[in-house]
């Protein structure tokens, strides 16, 4: 529910004052001002303008780049080609996995273009409109080549291979078709001895398209690359260490000469966990000496940034009477793009995540395609890997004339059972999101005639990792907490609030920054749902070296023993001598501090585990039009456990947001292209994200299940809630129309074309 | 080629800046008016992060020439709160939680105020629609409606006589 009062126990009833309660975020008016600064907002004295130049072909060999003409036009201050990047070995000598090699060709192509808005050259100039003009000037010869636009292509006898000489971690060279990337498989049972003892056995081909994260604020930054070598960049992502390991490793920077700055993001959804322009601004910048912004447009986001890869999955259920699912087989490959990026561990990992399976074979793939290269999107893999299985769960139930959440109640994995990696189960919530979706009045609501109800669960195994916090005391006791985690949507509030709570003050006594590299330690990225978690728990960490020294200062004051002072309610209390009862608040300890020891603060650093996943359930009633194939989507619920919901309001924010980017995947998004390879749709009218007109309200439903390896018993929440849509929306067209749809997105063209097939 | 002297109002305060006859009014709020609480999120009209309203009438910056605003009166998200304190849809955006990024948001309160001003009492199909040239990819808009819808029911109460 979406009101304050809705269904969660209320913050006192758990022991909480903060923990559970909706403030006001920190940083709420700011961005509600037009305050708030984004990457494109961001000004540098004498700044220059960069453009870049981007390959018309989907695949071409660059025989060669003539931009003296460029360079002699008045106002160009610099201009570079993939060629004033450093060379492969250089790059492999730098980091040995590959990525800074495969990261920099991505950012400026050197011998060939893989895909169409690949970037050729660039630019730095005194107007963005003379930028513009030099690009016109620059002549590349390309000898364009056949490309590979989706997986079958890629994967057909005569191919053309993206990478000849790719190898594959795990593979005898050679033994696998061209333009595979990656492998993946796990296995556990006899497969074969359980769907030999199967009542029922449910088997499909699923599809899902490339589909693009789709925020709003386009990739920016500006950079400043001086003489003396050392550096500035200034750009919102979803980690300020990412740009600087990143663009450290392929310019050779040692990274306390790289300063990057934090600017407000305007959303990323995992597809601003890599650069894409940073070392192409920091090279002009080193050659024209003057900062350089580089921003890219809707059309290079679209062409050029990272979306999700499609997939091509075939999956094979074996199930008892009882709805017992004994077997699965399942096969997914992921469509990765033009550079490596392997996303069928988590895929697979996924696919049956929040089930009990005791026999599968499961493989998966990552496919080289000439488009943009894949990347991280909220959940990456999981919502192609769930597909399949959600739908095939759902036949199950129909064969067996089961209901679909009984179903997933009878399969659901418990705490302690065996999961994926061969680890136990932690303290999983999925049965108890199974049974809260069972419970609620929309699973019991009747259907509109013509109406479809779909179900479907998902999960994701969240994340933990490095985090780096400090906390200091001011002079009159308010607090600062110092982060490294970009604030994405709502993370300073979280954090103000677990400090405020583990201090015993009020939230608004306390405010969060976040630093840029060079002001706190590491932090991983925003990303992995791990913020609240791991970042939480450094600052938790921090806050209670800061209430150690609270208590000594306390016990000076008093001239008694630390192990005498009690810290409660956000004071020091004294338990023996002259004062024993006394307390001193922590504005009277702040305000003594230069006369007991000097200023209060502390760090906490964790690289964090015990991470649990998060597990959703999602009900979705659609009606399906069948003269225009136009869905609608009537009603929705979404179902997800967070563990224990530090904010309520932005964890009710993540699962709606998840869900309806899910239903966006699963009616409407797709890239187009056309018969060279080129996107055909790079922009918002023609990649059809939904908008308000398109929903209804989306009512969430938190479950708390803590997690024990969290002070607070935070688990993550925010990507597990676009996993489950794909097959809700599927499962629920399906039954509408009374034919099972395989193929996503379920866009009206595709749903028309089904019917009219029938 | 010289470029255009344009007089204008933004916000209530006389305004001039130079700019190219193709320059669209976005790229002069952003650049020489120093106003980026506009954002461009697509160019191209699609997104609504740009929008502000000219002479009272909604509009995406992007699409249009800021040689159009010659003695136009041009209103942006930096104009909402006053002295006296935050509009209150801009407090009802925070209330609800109805912003994660905060990247739209400018454009969408820019949108929902301009749909209470034209309309006191909206139905959630009328927000829904109105707001419908405003792409949001963080919240699904449930708390943009929840917030525009509350915003309105508060207004009409401040209005009528108790």
């Amino acid at each position: 529910m979406n009101a304050p009062t809705g269904k969660l126990e209320n913050a006192s009833s758990k022991g909480y004052r903060i923990i559970g309660t909706r403030p006001i975020r920190p940083d709420g008016v700011d961005k509600v001002t037009g305050k708030a600064i984004y990457s494109p907002d961001f000004v540098a004295p004498g700044m220059l303008h960069g453009a870049i130049l981007r390959s018309p072909h989907a695949h071409a060999r660059i025989r060669a780049i003539d931009t003296s003409a460029a360079a002699a036009l008045a106002g160009v201050k610099a201009v570079v080609t993939g060629a004033d990047l450093p060379d492969d070995a250089t790059l492999l000598e730098r980091d040995n996995t590959g990525e800074a090699l495969h990261v920099a060709r991505h950012c400026l192509a050197v011998d060939r273009v893989l895909f169409d808005g690949h970037a050729v050259a660039a630019v730095a100039a005194t107007t963005p409109e003379v930028a513009q003009a030099a690009l016109a000037l620059i002549a590349v010869d390309y000898e364009v080549l056949p490309a590979v636009r989706t997986i079958a292509e890629a994967l057909a006898p005569d191919a053309p291979a993206l990478h000849p000489d790719h190898t594959v971690r795990g593979a005898e060279p050679g033994s696998l078709p061209a333009n595979i990337a990656a492998v993946s498989a796990n296995s556990r049972g006899d497969v074969a001895a359980a769907f030999a003892e199967a009542d029922v056995v449910v088997e499909g081909s699923y599809r899902t398209a490339p589909v693009h994260q789709g925020y709003i604020e386009p990739h920016a930054c500006v950079a400043q690359w001086n003489a003396d070598g050392q550096g500035q960049i200034w750009a919102s992502s979803q980690g300020h260490f990412m740009i600087r390991s990143q663009v450290g490793a392929i310019l050779g920077i040692p990274l306390a000469d790289l300063r990057v700055v934090p600017l407000e993001i305007g959303g990323g959804f995992g597809g601003k966990t890599r650069v894409f322009l940073e070392p192409v601004a920091m090279i002009l910048s080193r050659r024209a000496a003057r900062p350089v912004r580089l921003a890219m447009t809707r059309a290079d986001v679209f062409r050029s940034s990272g979306p999700a890869p499609g997939s091509e999955s075939r999956v094979r259920m074996g199930a008892k009477a009882d709805g017992t699912i004994v077997a699965v087989e399942l096969d997914v490959s992921l469509g990765c793009g033009a550079y490596p990026h392997d996303e069928s561990t988590p895929a697979l990992m996924s696919a049956t995540l929040p089930y009990s399976i005791p026999n599968f074979a499961f493989t998966g793939r990552a496919v080289f395609t000439n488009m943009t290269t894949s990347h991280a999107y909220r959940a990456p893999g999981a919502p192609q890997g769930s597909f399949p299985i959600e739908c095939t769960i759902d036949q199950i139930a129909e064969r067996l004339g089961m209901d679909p959440l009984d179903l997933r109640i009878r399969n659901a994995a418990r705490p302690g059972e065996t999961g994926y990696f061969g680890l136990p189960h932690g303290e999983v919530g999925f049965l108890e999101s199974l049974e809260a979706a069972r419970a609620h009045p929309h699973w019991s609501a009747p259907l509109a005639e013509g109406a479809g109800r779909g179900v479907a669960a998902g999960a994701w195994g969240n994340y933990g990792g490095p985090s780096s916090a400090e906390v200091s005391v001011a002079e009159d006791g308010t607090v600062l907490v110092t982060e490294g985690s970009p604030d994405i949507g709502g993370s300073r509030a979280s954090m103000a609030m677990m400090a405020g709570e583990t201090l015993g003050v009020p939230y608004e006594q306390v405010r969060v920054v976040i630093a840029d590299t060079n002001a706190i330690g590491f932090s991983m990225v925003t990303g992995g749902s791990r913020v609240t978690f791991a970042t939480g728990k450094a600052v938790i960490q921090a806050v209670e070296h800061v209430i150690e020294q609270l208590r000594h200062r306390a016990a000076l004051i008093w001239g008694v023993e630390t192990e005498e002072v009690d810290w409660r309610d956000g004071a020091a209390w004294c338990g023996s001598g002259d004062n024993a009862g006394q307390s001193l608040s922590l504005a009277a300890i702040a305000a003594r501090a230069n006369n007991s020891g000097g200023p209060i603060s502390a760090s906490g650093t964790v690289n964090a585990q015990g991470y649990l996943p998060g597990c959703g359930v999602h009900i979705c009633d659609a009606v399906t039009d069948p003269e225009t194939g136009v869905t609608t989507i009537t009603r929705y619920t979404a179902v997800q456990d967070a563990g224990t919901a530090i904010h309520p309001d932005y964890v009710e924010g993540q699962i709606q947001g998840g869900a309806v980017q899910g239903i966006g995947w699963a009616l409407n998004e797709e890239y187009v292209w056309n018969a060279v390879g080129q996107v055909d749709n790079p922009g918002f009218l023609d990649y059809r994200m939904p908008v308000a007109s398109d929903l209804p309200m989306i009512d969430a439903v938190i479950v708390e299940k803590p997690n024990p390896a969290h002070p607070f018993g935070v688990k993550g929440v925010g990507e597990t809630g676009i996993v489950p849509p794909l097959g809700a929306v599927a499962n629920a067209v399906s039954r509408s129309l009374g034919k099972r749809m395989a193929e996503l997105p379920l866009s009206p063209a595709r749903v028309h074309a089904a019917l009219t097939a029938s | 080629m010289s470029r255009l002297h344009i007089t204008t109002t933004v916000n209530g305060d006389a305004q001039e800046f130079l700019c190219e006859p193709g320059t669209t009014l976005l790229d002069a709020l952003r650049g020489p008016l120093g106003l980026t609480g506009s954002k461009e999120g697509c160019g191209s009209g699609d997104c609504g992060a740009c929008t502000v309203t000219l002479d009272g009438e909604m509009v995406c910056a992007c699409l249009v020439l800021a040689p159009e605003a010659q003695g136009r009166r041009i209103e942006t998200i930096e104009g909402m709160a006053g002295a006296e304190g935050l509009h209150p849809l801009q407090q009802q955006f925070l209330a609800h939680g109805a912003l994660q990024c905060g990247f739209c948001t400018p454009g969408v309160l820019v949108a929902a105020k301009a749909l209470l001003d034209h309309n006191p009492d909206p139905s959630e199909s009328e927000a829904r629609y109105w707001l419908a040239g405003n792409l949001c990819r963080c919240t699904g808009y449930d708390k943009i409606i929840r917030a525009v819808l509350a915003t309105a029911a508060q207004l009409r109460q401040e209005r009528s006589p108790a």
